[in-house]
Formats: structure tokens, C-alpha cells, sequence
């Protein structure tokens, strides 16, 4: 399958602070992507890159087999819904509409139509007075009606309400259903991401921690519970997230690509927010003294 | 694109054309009557002015020098500035178009309706101005009027007005683009504006045309004299009606530049207050009589469009150099 996102050692500092270093990625096609890690981690100034937004200080991004932003037809192919869903203030719903219409090649005029009047939203109202949630929706909208490969939406619920949230994340994934897009999106709230996505990347302290289908990461990482024992002395294919130990008992969460048969063990399975926090959690210099990125192959 | 940009510019636009169209109103209202004054009274029109046209003069000065600065200030500056600060830019950007066509097209229309308001702007008042601007040049005597070659006219007459407006709309642009922030950048840019304005006429312009030469005798009774900083330098008031002097030196009897004699000061000097009329006109008697004149350089009535032309392809010059400053910082710098 081809890649719909691809990061070779992808890196971008301002002035003295590194934002994003040594990122690789290779996100395929037909995924929704979600990107969590907490705040400040570096997840906005990769969907700007990848949005071209920013341009890279080391390293390449590929975005639908192109560098982002460099022209028309590049920029038909990717949709960005920034974060805090920014809209012209004075424009009225239906103007933001005609922007769309006379601003790219590829636009759906009576799919973005439709979805307004569905959302109940009066086209003459201005995009200053909606709430929040309906600029998100408004937003939303003018990145699926250019109809692009790839839709990219950094952190799209971070300021709607629990109700707006959930309304706005259904909405996205019936538009993804319907058009076929790929999606990459952020958010610092795992569980946006476990309902609404199939593949995560968890970028923590300007670094990807993991990356891969949620399903193949949930089943390769264990919560393993027994006495108490170094971790050092466990099994070749077994690498250790995070360990905790007591007096007697020993707790650690391990990656690994077969099952673990050792008796002394309890296994119990993870849930995507167990290993997201194990990673997030995880003190990132071991990462940079081994390797920086955690690829989980299918 | 140009949809766009017209959409987010057109009430500015409204409401600069309706301010243009009603103070060209109020020319076309009282310009006939002044016209006709000076069919009659000619050079002596001067003096004839009522005092409500000659707010109307005033007023139109103030208005064409202003206009560049207000479009800098109030287009330009907050043009990207806010699209920056509000984050509407990644909205636009991310569209079908690439920024640099988006950069292109609010700088044209931008730009193209700055220089339009300015340069009616400039017709209005230059063609209601042009009875007293002809009075000046012809030898009214007055120290009421500018000559239109005069720093305070001069940009607010003909064609200049126009390459000014230009200017400060993409300076406004340019600092907008970098400061980010929009009443910063809106300071900024009438504070540069202002220094270009200042320095251009004093350092500049004198030498954006051939200059004449006139040197004039020191005697009393001659052509007016005034001295400055303590009697240390002459100043003549050559009678080329229209013209812009632009610098002034005393010569010695063999015709080189040289400082105003001391003894010309002490000449002048005085138990206290201010020395009499008669010891004035004995001491520029005495210099003259050792053979020292005043060498004036200046601007003659002629230069004005050589000079018009020549200011207006210097500020054309820099609102280029300026855009594409401004498409460089965009696609580089912006990132």
C-alpha cells in the first residue's frame, strides 16, 4: 500500500529549541491516523509540516507523493483544519463557501452545501458569531469539500465540550466512511484517538515514541506481574516500556512480537491508553540512547 | 483568488472612495470661484484669498500628505498582519492557491486601489490649488503660499502622491509580514513612513534634478538678507519666484566657498538687544565692499515634473524592491 505520509529523519528547530527531531514515519494510505502525546510535544509543528505549513530543518516529508505546499495540485491533494479551527471572522458561511469554490481546482459545492444545511447552520450567519463547535464544523467542512487524499486536522475538538466532541468526531468519521480520505489527526486525549482511529503515533518530547496499527499494538504489548526480578534478565524479543517493582513484586510493560511463556509471569492485555501513557511516561533520554524511533511491523 | 481579496477589502475601499468622492466635492464646489479670481487678479491673487478657501488650501495640503501614510497604516500594516494574528492564513493557505499568488493578488488590488485614491486624491487638489500654485510661480509676493516645488507641497501635488501611497502600502505590508502583530506594525510603519518622508526632501531629492546657480551681491537693498547661528551664516532670499533653494554659500572676493568673516560679527555686535537697522545694512556694506557674495543654489519652477517624475520613480523603485521582499520573506521566512 502506498504511503500517504512518509517522514526520513524529519526535523525542525526554532531558533534554539528543537520542536520535532529525528522523526521517521511511513503512514499508509486509507488509515485514520491519530497523533497524541501531551502538550508541547511537537504534534502541531508536524501536521504543519506535513501540511507545509513549516518547511523542515533536517530531513524530508512526503505527503501523497509530494512535498507539501509546493503547488496547486499539491495543495488539492491535502486538507489542513488548523488548530482552534480559524474562519474569517466577517465572512459569512456562504462567503467561506464561494471561497472554496473560486480558491481550489477540486471543490464539491453541493456536498459542502449539504453538510451545512445538515449541521442546521443558517448560511448568512456570519462565522464571528458561531460557537465553537460549529466553526469546527465549518472548518471541517471546507477541508472535506476541496475532496483531498488527506485530511489533516491538529487537535479539531481541544475547545469543543464533551457533547460538541463527540458530535464533531462521528461527523469526521461518516465523512471519512463516505469519501474514502485518509485522516491524520492530533489530540492529547487518548481517547479521542481509540474511538475515532485504527493507527496512533505517539510523539513525546519532540520525539515519535511509537507508531503503528492500534490493533497490532495492543496485541504485542503485555502488562507482566511477578515476583520480583530484573528486567534485564528477560527474554531476547521482550523490550521493556516501563518496569515498577515492590518489595516482593515486580510489574512491567513489555513489547513483544511473541507470546511470553514464561509461567512466573501473570499476563494480563493493555488497553490503547495504558500503553500510550506507558510511552508518554517512559524517561525519553532511554529512547535517544537506543533508538529513536519504535516501528511496529505487521 | 481576486474574489477573496476584494471580499475582505471592500468596505475599506467603500469607505475610502466615499471620503475621496465627498472632500473632491467640496473642491469642485469652491475651485470654480478661485479660478476665476485669478483671471482677474492674476499674481496679486494672493492677497485675495478669503479665508475660508484658504482653509480649503490648508486643508488640502494636510489631506494629500496624510492619505500615503493613512493607507500605509490602515491597508497595508494589518493586510497579513491579521490574517497572522487571527491564524486565517492557514486557512488561506491551504486552499488551491499557493501563497505566493495569494501575496500577489492583495498586493495588486491592494496597491492598484492605494495609488487610484491618492492620485484622485492629488487631481483634486492639485487642480483647486493650481490658481495659487500659478500665482506663486508668476511673483506674488507671500509667506502665506507654498511654492508647489516647496518639501511641503511638492508631495502634495501631481503624480508624486500616487508613488507615495504605493510605497506605504507595501512598507505597511512588508512590516506587517514581519512584526506579525498589527498595531505594531501599524506604529512601525508611520514611523518609517514619516522618516522616509523627512529624509527623502532634505538628503535626497535636491539631487534628483540639475540644480541652477545664481550668486548674489551682499548689500543693503539689495535682494532680502537674514543671518543665522550668531551672524556665523548669510542667508539671501534670491527673487526666483517658484523656486526651491536648496543649499546657500558665502564666497570670498576671489569666488571661493568660505565661511562667513568674524568680523562681520563683531560688526554686528551690540551692548544688547538686537543691532539697529542702520548698523545692519553698514556691516552687509562692508562685507560686500570686500568683495563677498552669496552663492545660491536651487530648484527653479521648471523642475517641478523632472523632479515629480524622478520622486515618483523612486518610490515605485522601493514599493517594488519592497513586494518582492515581501515574496521572499512569505515563502522563506514564514515557515
Amino acid at each position: 500500500m502506498s504511503a500517504v505520509l512518509r517522514a526520513q529523519a524529519l526535523g525542525k528547530r526554532y531558533k534554539q529549541r528543537w520542536a520535532l527531531q529525528n522523526c521517521d514515519l511511513d503512514v499508509p494510505a486509507g488509515r485514520v491516523v491519530g497523533l497524541v502525546g501531551p502538550n508541547g510535544a511537537g504534534k502541531s509543528t508536524l501536521l504543519n509540516l506535513a501540511s507545509g505549513m513549516l518547511t523542515p530543518t533536517t530531513g524530508t516529508i512526503e505527503v501523497c507523493g509530494g512535498r507539501p505546499a509546493t503547488g496547486p495540485a499539491q495543495l488539492a491533494k491535502v486538507g489542513f483544519v488548523a488548530q482552534d479551527t480559524p474562519t474569517y471572522a466577517a465572512l459569512s458561511i456562504a462567503d467561506h463557501l464561494r471561497m472554496g469554490a473560486r480558491l481550489n481546482l477540486s471543490w464539491d459545492n453541493a456536498l459542502a452545501r449539504e453538510r451545512i444545511r445538515r449541521l442546521g447552520l443558517n448560511f448568512k450567519q456570519r462565522a464571528g458569531r458561531l460557537s465553537g463547535g460549529q466553526r469546527a464544523q465549518l472548518a471541517l467542512t471546507l477541508g472535506i469539500a476541496k475532496r483531498p487524499e488527506l485530511l489533516i486536522l491538529d487537535e479539531p475538538v481541544a475547545a469543543l465540550d464533551p457533547l460538541a466532541r463527540r458530535e464533531f468526531m462521528q461527523d469526521l468519521m461518516e465523512a471519512v466512511a463516505e469519501h474514502e480520505l485518509s485522516v491524520v489527526l492530533s489530540s492529547h486525549l487518548v481517547s479521542d484517538v481509540e474511538r475515532a482511529c485504527d493507527y496512533v503515533i505517539v510523539l513525546v518530547d519532540s520525539r515519535v515514541q511509537v507508531a503503528g496499527d492500534i490493533d497490532d499494538l495492543v496485541a504485542c504489548h503485555h502488562r507482566l506481574t511477578g515476583p520480583r526480578r530484573d528486567p534485564d534478565t528477560l527474554p531476547a524479543g521482550q523490550h521493556v516500556i516501563t518496569a515498577s517493582h515492590t518489595d516482593r513484586q515486580t510489574t512491567l510493560l513489555v513489547r513483544t512480537d511473541t507470546a511470553v511463556h514464561d509461567r512466573s509471569w501473570t499476563v494480563s492485555p493493555l488497553g490503547l491508553e495504558d500503553i500510550v501513557l506507558a510511552y508518554m511516561a517512559r524517561p525519553t533520554d532511554a529512547v535517544r540512547d537506543t533508538r529513536p524511533a519504535l516501528e511496529v511491523l505487521r | 483568488m481576486i474574489w477573496l481579496t476584494w471580499r475582505q477589502f471592500r468596505t475599506q475601499a467603500a469607505v475610502a472612495f466615499a471620503a475621496v468622492a465627498a472632500f473632491a466635492a467640496a473642491l469642485a464646489v469652491t475651485g470654480p470661484q478661485l479660478a476665476d479670481l485669478y483671471r482677474t487678479a492674476g499674481s496679486s491673487l494672493v492677497d485675495q484669498v478669503s479665508s475660508s478657501d484658504q482653509s480649503v488650501y490648508y486643508a488640502g495640503l494636510l489631506i494629500t500628505l496624510a492619505a500615503p501614510a493613512v493607507i500605509g497604516m490602515f491597508w497595508g500594516a494589518p493586510l497579513i498582519s491579521r490574517e497572522l494574528e487571527t491564524g486565517t492564513h492557514y486557512l488561506a493557505w491551504n486552499q488551491g492557491v499557493t501563497r505566493t499568488r495569494w501575496l500577489a493578488s492583495k498586493l495588486g488590488l491592494g496597491a492598484a486601489a492605494a495609488m487610484t485614491v491618492a492620485g484622485l486624491t492629488s487631481l483634486a487638489v492639485s487642480w483647486w490649488s493650481s490658481p495659487i500654485d500659478q500665482a506663486v510661480n508668476g511673483g506674488g509676493a507671500t509667506d502665506t503660499y507654498f511654492p508647489r516645488l516647496d518639501p511641503v507641497a511638492f508631495a502634495a501635488r501631481g503624480v508624486v502622491p500616487m508613488a507615495h501611497a504605493a510605497f506605504a502600502f507595501v512598507l505597511g505590508v512588508a512590516l506587517g509580514l514581519v512584526i506579525r502583530r498589527t498595531l505594531p506594525a501599524m506604529a512601525t510603519t508611520l514611523v518609517v513612513y514619516a522618516a522616509v518622508q523627512i529624509s527623502v526632501p532634505l538628503w535626497l531629492r535636491p539631487h534628483l534634478a540639475a540644480t541652477d546657480r545664481t550668486t548674489v551681491p551682499i548689500e543693503p537693498g539689495g535682494a532680502p538678507i537674514s543671518i543665522q547661528e550668531g551672524a556665523q551664516q548669510i542667508v539671501t532670499h534670491p527673487d526666483v519666484p517658484g523656486a526651491w533653494v536648496t543649499s546657500q554659500q558665502t564666497l570670498n572676493a576671489a569666488g571661493q566657498p568660505v565661511p562667513v568673516p568674524s568680523s562681520f560679527a563683531d560688526c554686528l555686535r551690540t551692548e544688547s538687544g538686537p543691532p539697529t537697522l542702520q548698523q545692519f545694512d553698514r556691516c552687509l556694506a562692508d562685507l560686500g565692499a570686500l568683495g563677498y557674495q552669496q552663492q545660491v543654489t536651487y530648484h527653479p519652477a521648471s523642475n517641478f515634473w523632472a523632479l515629480q517624475w524622478a520622486e515618483t520613480g523612486l518610490h515605485l523603485g522601493l514599493a517594488l524592491a519592497l513586494t518582492g521582499f515581501c515574496a521572499w520573506w512569505i515563502r522563506r521566512r514564514l515557515t
